[in-house]
């Protein structure tokens, strides 16, 4: 009997560690095949050109798309200049000052905001930035990806801040700093590394966005200077080439599509190197 | 009883040699002596919850008062309501009076006070910056203008760990040992040149001989700095101080020269205490 019920506790061990470890080996395997199949389809088209040359007229073939790169590059710039400050004070606030109820008032609000569709919040940015001005903009594309940055960190940027021992801050406050003065000279700087690595992911989740820029920020075949024009970016542009007819141009949006990965694991690899050679914020 | 003869044979006189007791103690009684704190009728209330009744102390000028109790008396809540502390807590209050010099303290800049009242916690709790960084912080903030150097290394040397540091002062305070950080939030607090120092159960986190250490510089600080220490360590309040003040739920049950608490106890809860049949 003893012996009966040790054997099927053991195989409902095997079991259960069988399902848990195929799940977990399905995720990792999932952004690899992602990586390899992007990689084997982009990297064939992948070209010096690609990131020099401007697009071809259609039915030419080669031509590349540094315009796009540097216009997701443009826009991730707005993004973070219009999302990041917004979503760092209120994270602030959230952790330090929030009493009660309006911070649970916030709180829920910001989820729900990060819940909001991205094609939702790409209407929202049409009708706020490009009808009044009656044409699509970088601007428009960087108020709706900015929007966007917004949720992911007021809620990263709260959790780092919370993560601080509360006895750093009655340290700071014994010796005479005010709450603000803790916050910004010892709570922000022990939650540094975690708050820009927050604020990373949020802007590499946005660097992949293509709903709601297509009616902002819409796209451009050619260089465009300045804010206030139409520009392209590489996930439009991906689905641009990707539905259109063209075999050259199926290519081209497969080398997009790796460019745009590898932005995004560099900015994020590089980020968290840089970091943790910083030291001491780290070991709080 | 606990042994606390200066030199006997205790633990606690072998672990700190150099910390005798009687010898501090000041001759005059304690109402001659200069005093730095006055504390009158303190009640202090977490919301409606009353932590300390109606609690007088008089607290000497360089001297060391110990604050021993069971866990909940109120001795660490009162510790830090005298640099304000507790307002960081939300719903607190109190009523009642403490002087600083003569001075109400609620009527003072809590920054002032607080640079006059440093304090110490009971874990090691350095800024994540470098040891140098640590030191001169409370100058920083103050808006010190002069040389920092010179004020970090004389801090330094009042918490005995210049010698330890003086080579790699702008490493990171997390390299350092539990008892060389103790030593440099001491140093860190110093650095502000408080008149009164507030120690919160400094050695809870520490191993013996890092906790005589703090003793040790406890003793010699006493000239330029008064302090009051929250300890569960009873032997440590014999060993380190010159009056010890017992708390029970609350409320001052007897206060007198440490050597007389210790040996003479006029409550029977303070026996009770002081000889381990509660607490």
């Amino acid at each position: 009997m003893n012996r009966l019920r040790l054997i099927w506790r053991k195989s409902l061990n095997v079991v259960a560690l069988t399902l848990t470890g195929v799940a977990a080996l399905a995720v990792v395997s999932i952004l690899f095949l992602i990586l390899g199949y992007l990689i084997y389809n982009g990297g064939k088209s992948l070209s010096w050109d690609f990131f020099t040359k401007l697009p071809k007229p259609v039915g030419e073939t080669g031509g590349g798309m540094a315009n796009a790169i540097v216009g997701s590059l443009k826009l991730l710039l707005l993004a973070a200049l219009m999302g990041i400050p917004v979503g760092l004070m209120a994270g602030v606030y959230l952790a330090e000052f929030g009493g009660k109820t309006f911070s649970f008032v916030i709180r829920y609000t910001t989820d729900l905001l990060n819940g909001v569709p991205s094609i939702v919040i790409g209407i929202f940015a049409y009708s706020l930035a490009v009808l009044p001005v009656k044409h699509f903009s970088a601007l428009a594309g960087g108020v709706a990806l900015g929007i966007m940055v917004i949720p992911i960190t007021v809620r990263s940027t709260e959790q780092f801040l919370r993560a601080v021992p509360g006895t750093l801050r009655e340290g700071a406050m014994a010796l005479g700093a005010s709450k603000w003065k803790t916050i910004a000279t010892v709570i922000l700087p022990a939650a540094k590394g975690g708050i820009i690595t927050g604020v990373l992911l949020a802007l590499a989740r946005v660097a992949g966005e293509t709903a709601p820029l297509l009616f902002t920020a819409f796209s451009n075949r050619f260089w465009s200077p300045g804010w206030s024009q139409p520009i392209a970016s590489l996930p439009v542009m991906i689905y641009t080439y990707a539905i259109a007819p063209y075999d050259d141009w199926h290519r081209q949006a497969w080398a997009a599509g790796l460019v745009l990965l590898a932005l995004v694991l560099v900015a994020n690899v590089g980020t968290r190197l840089a970091l943790s050679r910083g030291g001491a914020a780290r070991s709080v | 009883m606990i042994s606390v003869t200066p030199g006997g044979n205790s633990l606690a006189a072998r672990l700190a040699p150099q910390v005798r007791i009687s010898e501090s103690s000041p001759t005059t009684s304690e109402r001659e002596a200069p005093l730095r704190f006055q504390i009158s009728d303190l009640n202090f209330f977490y919301g409606s919850k009353q932590a300390v009744f109606g609690l007088n102390l008089k607290i000497p000028k360089n001297r060391v008062t110990a604050l021993i109790g069971p866990s909940g008396c109120g001795k660490s809540t009162f510790l830090r309501t005298l640099n304000r502390m507790n307002e960081t807590v939300r719903n607190t209050r109190f009523d009642g009076q403490i002087l600083l010099d003569g001075q109400d303290i609620r009527e003072m800049d809590v920054v002032g006070l607080r640079r006059r009242v440093g304090m110490v916690f009971q874990r090691p709790n350095p800024f994540p910056k470098s040891i140098y960084d640590n030191v001169a912080y409370g100058l920083r903030i103050n808006g010190y203008k002069g040389r920092l150097d010179d004020l970090v290394e004389h801090s330094l040397h009042r918490a005995a760990l210049w010698e330890e540091v003086k080579d790699f002062l702008h490493k990171s305070a997390f390299a350092l040992s539990g008892g060389q950080q103790q030593r440099l939030c001491i140093a860190r607090a110093l650095a502000v040149d408080p008149e009164v120092l507030l120690l919160d159960e400094p050695c809870s986190a520490l191993d013996p001989v890092t906790t005589a250490k703090i003793e040790e510089l406890m003793f010699q600080l006493k000239d330029s700095c008064t302090m009051v220490i929250v300890t569960h360590n009873m032997q440590q309040a014999a060993r380190a101080s010159d009056f010890t003040a017992f708390m029970l739920d609350g409320k001052l049950i007897e206060h007198n020269e440490t050597p007389k608490l210790f040996t003479t106890p006029s409550d029977p809860r303070t026996e009770a205490y002081i000889t381990g049949r509660f607490g």
